[in-house]
């Protein structure tokens, strides 16, 4: 009998296996690395809140046996505002997939990086809207083919690094679903930092995305992205956009350091208020 | 019952404007976050609140838009705060996906619709009670919220309190339905010392952490609500779900979640539901009307009373759930020719009251398109009609 229990296992909610995700799909290794990448963090798991907003990276909520909420479509990073604003004490996560955070989510993601939030968002990019079959998104590189382009995409992609450094994110990393180590590493330095941390992970959908493009297998995306990837620690944001079938810079771009909301608002308020006022807890050491 | 906190509350006796008053009522009543984003007529109340916050431990941010506000209190309330978020017209329009989703999630929190001209950007400086459907339906599918009318800015401050614990007893939205008038009036408030402010907070989970399930219905038909991050490891989701909180995509989970929902408000109205009535014993005719005008026809019951009209006025308080058993009693009272109805707009609650009164008698619409108040001379004038 094999007693071997997989160490990802006791963060899972496993009377809900098996999950919707098909295979070869990347974002069950994200779920692998952000587990891992707590163990590592030594953050008390009951001290962490995942978010998520719909979609297919949008279900880790639901499969993580951790206090989780399951939201609104784009609206992860405000609901986690708020969560962090009534317990500073808690780490709180979104995990959410391009769709959501950058096209509908898109205002809130700007916003969350400029007020830095304390919040951590793992943004999972796999360039289409799976979940509904395979619609153009707002990181489908030009030419790729969708559902809604069926002519190929011929609006221009955000590059996410870019959006987030320039918006004011405090760390700002890209990998992929084949940098498992790298990945996990960034993710416990990023639950590990106060701010608002940004990570992109390039992730494969063999299902809709990499079989309407002719991309092959989830095997394919591996071999792909170890062959495209360069990793580029501190490389200029502006020069890392993605195209269909492009280089790959992957590394950690941005980590600095500036007051979250919390700590900004205490600093505002200390001074100009006085005895009046109580200074917040934060939940941040520094 | 607990007492409010002492720091949120102002006592004395102050002038203050319907909208900071019921900014003071929501800190009265606990509230200790707050997102919002400027809008008129609601404006003064994020202001008040961004100033009186940071004073009574609390925090304020102003959201990027109304979306953001109307989900960053969701994730405070599961913080365990009591939240709030303030907005008018076009704003209340989109929070509208958010009121749905604190139905669905069960999620305390108030909505403060300080209503304006509409549809669109509409009137923003004047008043209408344009928004009362789009409280209780303006989200989709089937769900129940509970609305209340204030019309004074002392009930701005008294009010407030009773939408904050009844969000916290139903996990429910609440939403507070002022109007321009209603928001921009100046007049009294009494503030009473903190002692004399009953408090409610959510039901809590207990015994054993691993045998929570989420939404388990408890008192009420209201299931505990866990604290996040003391390890009990729930999931809430806007989808259909168990008692365990898991997605569950069939009729039959749809059908047990959606009715709790719908009966939990629909079947405790008698607790919710508060009134106000004026002469009805030998009432001919009823007025019923709410918030804003239902000051306005005080004014038309004097005036018909001087003339001896036996003119009498009913007024829910609580507009959702509506007070359906005393208005049938009332109309099914053989004296009673008709219930008119003035409202600024063009027909809301007028058919609610048609509907209840099912011919019992006759219900007669006052509308008003907004902009302004009725006249209570020309309510006077359809009362007249009424009596022939």
């Amino acid at each position: 009998m094999n007693d071997h229990v997989n160490p990802v296992e006791p963060y899972l909610r496993m009377e809900r296996m098996p999950h919707i995700w098909c295979p070869g799909c990347g974002i069950g290794v994200v779920v692998n690395c952000f587990v891992r990448a707590i163990e590592k963090s030594g953050i008390d798991r009951d001290k962490i809140a995942v978010v998520s907003g719909i979609g297919c990276t949008g279900r880790i909520a639901g499969y993580v046996k951790m206090d989780s909420f399951h939201t609104t479509h784009g609206r992860p990073i405000p609901f986690a505002t708020g969560l962090k604003v009534a317990r500073p004490d808690l780490s709180v996560v979104v995990l959410s997939g391009e769709g959501d955070l950058i096209s509908i989510g898109g205002n809130h993601f700007i916003h969350g990086a400029r007020r830095n939030s304390d919040i951590k968002v793992f943004c999972v990019n796999n360039f289409t809207y799976a979940m509904t079959g395979g619609q153009v998104g707002p990181t489908a590189p030009i030419h790729s083919i969708a559902t809604t382009a069926p002519y190929g995409s011929y609006d221009k992609p955000f590059n996410l690094p870019f959006l987030a450094d320039s918006s004011g994110a405090v760390y700002v990393a890209r990998w992929t679903t084949y940098h498992v180590r790298q990945l996990t590493r960034s993710m416990t330095e990023a639950l590990t930092k106060p701010g608002f941390c940004f990570l992109e992970i390039v992730a494969p959908c063999p299902t809709i995305y990499s079989r309407r493009n002719r991309l092959g297998d989830g095997l394919d995306a591996m071999r792909f992205y170890k062959k495209a990837s360069k990793v580029v620690n501190g490389a200029n944001t502006r020069m890392v956009g993605l195209e269909l079938k492009g280089p790959i810079i992957v590394g950690k771009f941005v980590d600095r350091d500036r007051p979250t909301l919390l700590e900004a608002m205490n600093n505002e308020f200390i001074p100009k208020l006085g005895k009046k006022y109580t200074p917040y807890p934060t939940g941040v050491k520094r | 019952m607990p007492t409010a906190d002492p720091m949120g509350v102002l006592s004395g006796v102050h002038f203050l404007d319907g909208d900071q008053a019921c900014c003071e009522g929501a800190l009265a009543a606990g509230c200790r976050a707050a997102f919002g984003y400027p809008i008129t007529p609601s404006t003064a109340v994020v202001e008040r609140i961004s100033l009186r916050l940071p004073l009574v431990g609390g925090v304020f941010v102003q959201m990027e838009d109304e979306i953001a506000s109307s989900i960053a209190i969701q994730g405070a309330a599961w913080g365990g705060s009591k939240v709030m978020t303030v907005s008018s017209g076009p704003g209340m329009s989109l929070m509208m996906e958010h009121v749905g989703l604190a139905a669905m999630t069960e999620t305390p929190c108030v909505f403060v619709n300080v209503q304006r001209g509409g549809p669109s950007t509409g009137l923003p400086t004047l008043p209408a009670q344009a928004d009362m459907m789009q409280a209780r339906w303006g989200s989709h599918g089937d769900y129940e919220i509970i609305a209340i009318c204030p019309n004074s800015p002392q009930e701005c401050f008294d009010l407030t309190i009773m939408a904050f614990n009844l969000a916290e007893r139903y996990r429910v939205p609440v939403m507070f339905m002022m109007d321009e008038a209603v928001g921009h009036m100046t007049e009294k408030v009494v503030i009473p010392k903190a002692d004399q402010i009953e408090v409610e907070y959510r039901q809590l989970p207990e015994g054993p952490r691993e045998d929570y399930l989420p939404y388990r219905p408890g008192k009420n038909m209201v299931p505990p609500m866990a604290p996040v991050g003391e390890g009990y490891r729930f999931h809430v989701t806007g989808l259909t779900h168990d008692e365990r909180g898991y997605p569950a995509m069939d009729a039959g989970a749809q059908a047990e979640l959606v009715k709790r929902l719908v009966d939990k408000i629909r079947l405790q109205a008698e607790d919710i539901c508060q009134v106000e009535e004026h002469q009805l014993e030998d009432a001919e005719v009823i007025i019923v009307a709410y918030g804003i005008t239902s000051r306005v026809v005080l004014r038309t019951l004097q005036m018909a009373r001087e003339k001896g009209l036996k003119l009498g006025v009913f007024r829910p308080v609580v507009v959702w759930p509506f007070p359906e058993a005393r208005l049938r009693q009332l109309a099914g009272n053989k004296q009673v020719r008709a219930l008119v109805v003035p409202e600024l707009n063009l027909g809301q609650i007028s058919l609610e009251v048609e509907r209840i009164v099912a011919g019992e008698a006759r219900t007669v619409l006052v509308p008003h398109a907004g902009g302004a108040l009725h006249d209570p001379r020309e309510i006077l004038r359809v009362v007249e009609e009424v009596l022939g």
